[in-house]
């Protein structure tokens, strides 16, 4: 058991282990696992989950004056390609969408189209005021009160507009949220 | 240049234009003012298509832009709409407002072989205010979804609309259904020093008499 233990930091530590009697003791133990019962565990979703949280390409989706506080968010001032985030013009090479806009009757179905091409698994971060449930135009005959109604959203963002800042936060918020989902379950 | 003296020069330029409008047009127009500086010519629908064409061909005004149409709902009037064309003479630097009277119903001659600007713009008000144009070539609303009930300008028409929408998950699409508000409408009372919502127990007293007596028309209404 404890030596299993072992086996599971060292693949989680990023440093590698240099060759020595330290190397040697884990790799031992690890080949006398596999001939004692055949089979190693590791934490395949932990890999999975790093992989995703650090490449969390989002759908460009701007639909109002948020879409500005978007685009600050990914120039070079924040810059989101630290975090391997990269927008995407097609919804089959994104894994993110970001409604970031007043939401209109007439646009849902579009939305809706976007969301039903993406790739599983997929996330929707809700961006500022009339994204979350119709903000300033909650009354108005044609927008939809909370783009929720249409897609299911895993991150809201409140703000009108969400600073640059708080949108980054979000996304971070939403990386945690991955990390915490089993891979299985999704 | 001093700045009185320069809205004098604008403003006699602008009643010079107004002389020469009145000269070429007087037998169109039913009257031609200034307001605020601005010229307003008012007309019989009948007779827009002949000023809209003068005020374009005649060399002395060459209003060649026809920057917007729009319209104006006045419920309690027998002819219900007004008809608005705004132009612009880029030539003289000057801009017309020419209002027609339309009554509900009445169909309206497109000014579309005049002006090709006026395609959308009589497009945005058959949308928002339901005017019919007559010989427009692509008559369909602009700005509403598609299959959109009423015209939402209109003083009469309720402002969260008729219709919702929700994504449907055993249709598995996005489907229409009539306007349920979660929220209720919030009621602001811009005179009242205490500038908050009515009832909403934060307003200061000197809102509270107006609070009561609106919370018990609601009771007996709901009784």
């Amino acid at each position: 058991m404890g030596m299993r233990q072992t086996g599971n930091d060292a693949a989680l530590n990023a440093a590698p282990i240099p060759p020595g009697s330290d190397q040697d003791m884990i790799l031992r133990a690890v080949s006398d696992e596999i001939t004692n019962r055949g089979f190693v565990i590791a934490s395949a979703d932990k890999l999975f989950n790093w992989a995703r949280t650090g490449s969390l390409w989002p759908m460009t989706f701007g639909l109002a004056c948020c879409a500005v506080e978007m685009i600050h968010s990914a120039a070079s001032r924040y810059d989101m390609d630290r975090y391997g985030m990269l927008f995407r013009p097609s919804p089959r090479q994104s894994d993110v969408m970001i409604v970031a806009g007043t939401l209109t009757n007439k646009m849902a179905p579009a939305l809706r189209r976007v969301y039903d091409q993406m790739p599983e698994p997929r996330w929707v971060l809700s961006m500022g005021s009339c994204a979350n449930g119709g903000g300033y135009y909650h009354y108005s005959y044609a927008v939809v009160r909370g783009c929720d109604r249409i897609v299911p959203v895993d991150v809201y963002v409140p703000g009108c507009p969400p600073t640059a800042e708080a949108l980054i936060y979000g996304l971070l918020q939403l990386q945690k949220k991955i990390r915490r989902t089993a891979t299985i379950q999704r | 240049m001093d700045t009185a003296d320069s809205r004098q020069m604008e403003h006699s330029r602008t009643a010079a234009f107004l002389g020469v409008i009145e000269a070429s047009l007087s037998d169109l127009v039913l009257a031609a003012d200034i307001h605020n500086g601005e010229i307003v010519l008012r007309a019989e629908l009948a007779k827009v298509a002949d000023i809209l064409l003068a005020l374009r061909d005649t060399q002395t005004l060459e209003c060649r832009q026809l920057t917007d149409i729009t319209a104006v709902d006045w419920p309690e009037r027998p002819a219900r709409f007004d008809l608005v064309w705004q132009l612009l003479s880029v030539r003289y630097n000057q801009r017309v407002r020419l209002i027609a009277e339309v009554e509900e119903g009445e169909i309206v001659p497109s000014s579309v072989p005049v002006f090709a600007s006026a395609n959308w713009a009589e497009r945005e008000v058959w949308d928002m205010f339901g005017i019919f144009f007559s010989g427009h070539p692509d008559l369909r609303r602009l700005l509403t979804d598609y299959g959109f009930e009423g015209h939402p300008l209109r003083k009469d028409f309720p402002l969260t609309g008729h219709v919702e929408v929700r994504y449907d998950d055993t249709q598995r699409r996005v489907v229409y259904q009539p306007v349920q508000l979660v929220q209720e409408y919030r009621d602001f009372d811009f005179l009242s020093p205490w500038e908050g919502m009515l009832g909403d127990g934060i307003s200061g007293e000197a809102a509270e008499p107006v609070d009561e007596a609106g919370s018990k028309e609601g009771g007996s209404a709901n009784g």
